[in-house]
């Protein structure tokens, strides 16, 4: 079982708050990777929080591919972050030769188009680049999005800590949210675009489980949307489910939750709203998950939510503060980052919850 | 040999023998009594006995005329293998074999056409043995407790919608409706087949009626029966219990002039309505009521004479799928009012596919249901040469049609139901989480409903004398002393039993594969260990 973890903050934190929360959680583990997405960024980019950032790593071919792609299609680089990696023998780490942290400017013919077609060009150009570098493996890009940052990679994640210096705390790179997991795929071959957190258009997810309906909601996905790709994963079902019943339906948030485990027929027959749900239902049956999951997603205005598989079979607790709230797979994450909250205010959701954190920190819950 | 000529029918011709004890037979008669057929009667046979008339032991060779039971050597009183002789004798004095040399195919035709029912004798090949429920969730995703969480077994009828198409208008945090959306019920992932009132005794239909009230409304399995064409009795029509069934129209159109008068007098809908094209037992050909079942109470459902009653091969109006769609799925949904889905049933054939893509892009939106037949449904009666040779497995084709509709990702937008042979080896739990798993939202049953009534009929030639009128167990025939034979009760509460381990069988199939809603096209649930059938049907090749 993954163990995923995120944290939302009133003030920005660093990365190693996040690995805080993640390594006490490692015990029994394989302890093969770090990967995070960080939104609402400080340190070195916060001047550039509306230029798109491309979160690349790449061979040094890889790197030209990506420049000569984004020259040709009329981005301009506004700024670039290279970590100052620690490369000390001993370390336990694949690193890629390059990492790649780029703000754009959109094309000059684009500054004035809607929010809606800066959404689908960042989309396609994110598409276009992961297919450009495929092929030999020449890099894999993980997110393309204004105040967005994706770090992934394979190794022990103290290692890797070491080496991208996220113990130094120096204020470069600081985030108000921050979702992070340790580790690889275990079931598949190690494939970077594997590890969670994902990314698409503004919504980040992870989740730990098992999603037994891989092979329908892939099969179904597929046809959706030009994005739904990949699937090295079967958590990226999650977070295309996401991504479909709130950007592309446009549904209000508490839907995913009957979406992906709708209510059972004998419930359901009970509500005031019974004919919509059996609507949502009959529509999107290949979108129900099944198997035991738990979920944590980041929403593009920076909502962060989680909820639990039907059965309630994977763990998930949610605790903070007046200044940080936390969602996490094991209870000692939390302890280790929020050693002074109010523990007896900690939840942990039920098979019919849904949490949401809003910026403000207001945890809000419901029953589906 | 003067006497007998080589052409001469004798009782080693024909599929079945009667082996029979005289020793210990007592000549009561139930035998020849139970044999509808007229296969077996008393005749006296000249014997050579050893007897002893004396207080004292004395044996005696002698030549005698003793009474015996002898089957008979016409073509048309063969014996078909039932076993009701010998279900009747008290002394277990005979019983009927089968004859592995019969020529009866050859001495049959000179009636005409073999015409019996039954399923295909020749195609008994189970492709759904060779596969295997072989993804176990053990330790990274932990299997389910059947007897301990819950499960939703409830499988879509009616035509389903796209979301983008849903009308739904955003208010606050909820969704609302804002227009009819078509009808889609959630039923029981089986239906009860279409077998008529005609086909079937009015009481062995009313026993499948009174299994599918019950296990509906003791048991909360919603199972739906579908009527067959035929009609309906008005009381039932009329009553409460009418939306538990799916009325089918077909070719013949029989009965509907019933329903149609009904239909002022109904307090509920029924629960669907179902256009029978074709069906998987003989495609392409229409349906066949005998004249000999066509009683009184036939007649007067049906309102027609007594006559074989021949539904056609196609819908005499229908030129194409379009226009069934315009035409009868239209009128068929505005009859109820647009409450009510219209699903169609085809028999499976090399073009399904063709078919389902056709429906699946009709602009009305309006198909509730594919249903597809394979070759080896049932049928109350039938040209042998369609039963055996004409016809195609639905194994594939259900996983055809289910992929094509994912190549469009239009998966669920028709619901797809598969039947023919479901359960022919007694687990039928096992065939649909099968079916299931390939991509069918439910299954058809019928054959195996009779067989639970009492029926004794297989596909290896025994019985298969629905046709006759003659049924000896009472449940393929009109004629009323043949019917007292069934016990209405009895049969009805078989299957209800049945359906309850059915259900319990399910969700043994569905926990460890750690499911608790039906895994319609999780395919990667199974394995084959035939290579070729898995590669046809994309699933794991497993040795």
């Amino acid at each position: 079982m993954c163990r995923i973890g995120s944290i939302k903050s009133r003030t920005p934190i660093h990365p190693s708050m996040a690995l805080r929360l993640m390594l006490p959680q490692q015990e029994g583990h394989d302890n093969s990777g770090f990967a995070m997405v960080m939104q609402d960024l400080t340190g070195v980019f916060a001047p550039y929080k509306d230029k798109p950032l491309l979160s690349l790593v790449c061979t040094d071919k890889g790197k030209q591919i990506a420049s000569d792609y984004m020259d040709r299609t009329g981005f301009v680089q506004v700024f670039q972050w290279k970590p100052d990696m620690d490369l000390r023998p001993g370390l336990m780490i694949a690193a890629m030769p390059s990492y790649v942290f780029r703000n754009y400017d959109y094309p000059e013919s684009m500054r004035k188009a809607s929010r809606e077609a800066l959404e689908e060009l960042l989309l396609d150009t994110r598409l276009a680049l992961r297919n450009l570098l495929e092929k030999d493996e020449n890099g894999f890009v993980y997110s393309f999005w204004p105040d967005v940052l994706t770090l992934k990679e394979i190794g022990d994640p103290t290692d890797i800590a070491v080496c991208f210096r996220l113990w130094d705390d120096d204020g470069s790179l600081m985030a108000k949210n921050i979702v992070s997991q340790c580790r690889q795929n275990t079931n598949y071959a190690i494939v970077r675009y594997a590890a969670h957190p994902f990314f698409l258009q503004g919504y980040t997810l992870c989740a730990n489980g098992e999603n037994t309906f891989y092979t329908r909601n892939t099969e179904f996905q597929k046809s959706l949307h030009k994005s739904y790709i990949g699937f090295e994963s079967d958590s990226q079902n999650f977070l295309y489910t996401l991504h479909y019943v709130l950007h592309e339906l446009k549904w209000p948030i508490k839907y995913y939750k009957h979406v992906i485990t709708p209510l059972p027929f004998v419930e359901a027959e009970k509500r005031a709203d019974k004919r919509e749900l059996s609507l949502i239902r009959e529509s999107l049956a290949h979108l129900e998950i099944n198997g035991p999951n738990t979920i944590i997603g980041l929403l593009p205005e920076g909502q962060m939510i989680t909820c639990c598989d039907s059965k309630k079979l994977r763990p998930a607790v949610v605790g903070g503060d007046d200044e940080m709230v936390a969602v996490t797979s094991e209870v000692c994450g939390l302890n280790s980052i929020l050693p002074n909250r109010d523990a007896s205010r900690d939840i942990y959701p039920h098979e019919r919850e849904m949490v949401v954190i809003d910026n403000d920190l207001a945890v809000r819950r419901w029953n589906q | 040999m003067e006497s007998v000529k080589t052409q001469d029918v004798s009782v080693n011709d024909f599929p079945w023998k009667i082996v029979y004890h005289p020793e210990i037979c007592t000549m009561c008669g139930s035998c020849v009594a139970a044999c509808t057929f007229n296969a077996i009667e008393p005749a006296m046979a000249r014997r050579s006995l050893t007897v002893s008339r004396k207080a004292f032991p004395d044996p005696v060779q002698e030549h005698m005329a003793r009474p015996v039971i002898r089957q008979k050597s016409g073509v048309l009183n063969a014996c078909v293998g039932c076993g009701m002789c010998e279900k009747m004798c008290p002394n277990a004095a005979i019983f009927s074999a089968r004859n592995p040399d019969s020529r009866f195919p050859l001495l049959a035709r000179g009636k005409g056409p073999i015409k019996r029912g039954g399923r295909t004798n020749l195609n008994a090949q189970r492709t759904l043995d060779s596969i295997i429920v072989g993804r176990i969730s053990q330790m990274t995703d932990p299997s389910l407790d059947s007897e301990r969480h819950t499960f939703d077994i409830r499988s879509p009828f009616g035509r389903v919608l796209q979301a983008r198409e849903l009308p739904f208008r955003v208010e606050g945090n909820n969704l609302v409706l804002t227009e009819k959306t078509p009808p889609v019920h959630w039923i029981y992932p089986v239906i009860f087949s279409d077998m008529s009132i005609g086909a079937l005794s009015t009481r062995a239909w009313e026993a499948l009626v009174m299994a599918t009230a019950y296990l509906n409304e003791k048991h909360d399995m919603p199972v739906r029966m579908c009527s067959g064409e035929g009609g309906m009795p008005i009381k039932l029509l009329e009553s409460e219990q009418l939306k538990y069934v799916i009325l089918q129209i077909a070719s013949g159109h029989f009965g509907w002039n019933r329903i149609i008068k009904a239909m002022p007098g109904m307090k509920t809908d029924p629960a669907g309505v179902l256009i029978k094209i074709g069906q998987g037992a003989k495609p392409g050909d229409g349906g066949l009521l005998p004249s000999a079942k066509v009683a009184p109470h036939i007649q007067a459902i049906r309102g027609v004479p007594k006559a074989d009653l021949l539904s056609p091969p196609n819908h005499q109006g229908l030129y194409s799928i379009e226009e069934s769609v315009q035409k009868m799925h239209l009128s068929l949904n505005a009859a109820f009012g647009f409450r009510v889905p219209v699903a169609i049933k085809c028999a499976a054939s090399a073009t399904s596919v063709s078919v389902y893509n056709n429906l699946l892009r009709d602009p009305y939106k309006i198909c509730g249901g594919f249903f597809m037949d394979g070759i080896q449904g049932g049928t109350g009666a039938a040209n042998e040469v369609s039963l055996d040779h004409t016809g195609h497995p639905i194994v594939s084709k259900l996983r055809d049609c289910y992929l094509a509709a994912v190549a469009q990702g239009l998966q669920g937008q028709i619901p797809l139901w598969a039947g023919g042979g479901m359960g022919m080896t007694g687990n039928a739990a096992a065939d649909v989480f099968k079916m299931l798993c390939l991509g069918a939202n439910g299954v058809i049953m019928g054959k195996i409903l009779i067989q639970l009534l009492g029926c004794i009929g297989n596909e290896h030639g025994r019985c298969n004398s629905c046709s006759t009128g003659k049924c000896p167990t009472g449940i393929c025939t009109q004629d009323p002393r043949l019917v007292k034979r069934l016990d209405v009760d009895r049969g009805a509460e078989n299957i209800v039993k049945y359906m309850l381990a059915f259900d319990s069988e399910l969700r043994k199939l569905l926990a460890p594969v750690g499911n608790s809603s039906l895994p319609v096209g999780r395919s990667d649930v199974l394995v084959s260990t035939d290579k070729a059938v898995a590669d046809k049907l994309g699933i794991q090749y497993a040795c």
